[in-house]
């Protein structure tokens, strides 16, 4: 029955291109605005009193102020991003510090990590899902600096998982040798979030 | 009624609709009957597929107007001028016929007599859907947490709820206080503007200790709000906000 249902008098708007709608996971749909979800206040943390640190399973833990982090190489990427609550956007630029580049240098045992930000909020996943080109801490959206409640002035930016992954307002790693639910991870939605699979929740 | 945490696949069911409300001229809630339905949090959304004969799909989450009730829940729809699921679902939809749901979702926007309050209600809008879910069941269940909604309409034809909300306003330590932005009707003595900090202050300065606040609404009306609320010396962690934007649709 549920699986072959059809919606009575449901035709939906005009179907995407091919091209786009090949670059469109299931469930979502393609916006061109860029709507703000968070669970909370957005947090306005004056630059001088952010650091960004690693900390956890490493050795030995590190720490940037906001000047040091921005004199890091950086990198401008294009990328697709897919946010659980449906919309995609395609093709956002952004301007970030490549996720390798925090670790280089870094001796883990770690194989998860948890991103932690102002706020409290906090999100899971496996380190190699951050390593290997896959992640950046982003400073810049559309050559601006980062709107607050867009995350500014810096958040994790994991294009290949849904978008509650990519930590607004981030201001560390924590390398973990057993995985961790982070926020979202614990209030029932899916504890990796492939938007390919469409894991939006436990089980899916 | 569903834990905070959701275990196990959260499967599609196909609801039933059983009726169908014009709330204003731009809004309608449907009555959904599904016997799997498990009922939820008040504060909670649903997702809704819609299936088209050449297996095209769509899918957009609503929240919950109704209190908990297993089998039975209902949805107030917006009807967004570019969507594709809204203008199907409060134009198209009629009783008798069916959806597929699945939910309930979300375990943190939500409020339940447990967590205790004075609780601040704050919405802009159809985000007063969610909230109306906490105040229904704030009212089955006779709570008597203090508690203030503090909502902005356009017009006083476009309050969601209005004859319900003016009923509850009676309620033993629920105050329901309105802004109507764009228009007023005649005699309206209430506020005429935008939710602003001075207006926040008179309405929710100087929170007890404990107090919860929960807004929803656009994304300009939760910025404000929550950052106001912060001044006021609500405490972060306390202010909870669901958003939407011109794309909900």
């Amino acid at each position: 029955m549920v699986g072959e249902f059809i919606s009575r008098g449901f035709r939906g708007r005009g179907r995407d291109d091919p091209a786009l709608a090949a670059r469109t996971p299931p469930g979502q749909y393609l916006t061109k605005d860029f709507p703000v979800l968070s669970a909370g206040p957005t947090p306005h943390t004056p630059l001088s009193q952010w650091d960004f640190t690693i900390i956890g399973t490493v050795a030995p833990p590190l720490r940037w102020t906001w000047d040091e982090f921005r004199s890091l190489p950086s990198e401008t990427f294009t990328v697709d991003i897919h946010c659980v609550t449906k919309w995609s956007k395609l093709d956002t630029v952004w301007e970030g510090v490549s996720v390798d580049t925090l670790l280089q240098g870094v001796e883990t045992e770690g194989m998860f990590v948890t991103a932690f930000s102002d706020g409290g909020y906090t999100t899971n996943m496996p380190l190699a899902d951050i390593t290997g080109g896959k992640a950046w801490v982003a400073f810049s959206y559309d050559g601006e600096p980062l709107a607050p409640e867009h995350g500014g002035p810096a958040r994790l930016l994991v294009p290949h998982l849904y978008f509650w992954k990519s930590a607004k307002w981030v201001r560390g790693l924590e390398i973990m040798t057993r995985d961790r639910a982070g926020f979202w991870e614990q209030l029932g939605y899916h504890d990796y979030g492939d938007p390919w699979r469409e894991q939006r929740y436990q089980g899916d | 009624m569903a834990g905070t945490t959701v275990s196990g696949r959260l499967g599609w069911l196909l609801a039933s609709v059983s009726a169908r409300r014009v709330e204003t001229s731009r809004s309608i809630t449907l009555h959904l009957e599904a016997d799997a339905w498990p009922g939820h949090l008040p504060g909670q959304h649903v997702d809704v597929r819609l299936t088209a004969p050449d297996g095209y799909r769509a899918q957009r989450s609503y929240s919950i107007a109704s209190a908990p009730r297993p089998g039975h829940l209902e949805l107030t729809v917006e009807d967004l001028d570019d969507g594709e699921v809204s203008p199907y679902l409060s134009e198209e939809l009629q009783p008798g016929d069916q959806l597929e749901l699945r939910g309930p979702i979300g375990g943190y926007f939500t409020w339940t007599e447990e967590d205790g309050g004075p609780l601040l209600l704050v919405a802009g809008g159809s985000g007063i859907v969610p909230l109306m879910s906490m105040l229904r069941y704030r009212h089955e269940i006779g709570s008597t947490v203090p508690t203030t909604l503090l909502y902005s309409s356009r017009a006083w034809d476009e309050i969601i709820y209005r004859d319900e909300l003016e009923h509850f306003g009676d309620e033993d330590g629920l105050r329901v206080i309105h802004t109507l932005t764009r228009s007023q009707p005649d005699g309206w003595d209430g506020y005429t503007r935008r939710i602003d900090a001075a207006m926040l202050e008179a309405v929710a300065g100087n929170p007890p200790p404990n107090s919860l606040a929960y807004i929803c609404g656009p994304t300009p009306l939760v910025e404000s709000v929550a950052n106001g609320l912060v001044l006021l010396n609500y405490a972060a962690g306390q202010i909870k906000t669901e958003r939407f934007g011109p794309t909900g649709g």
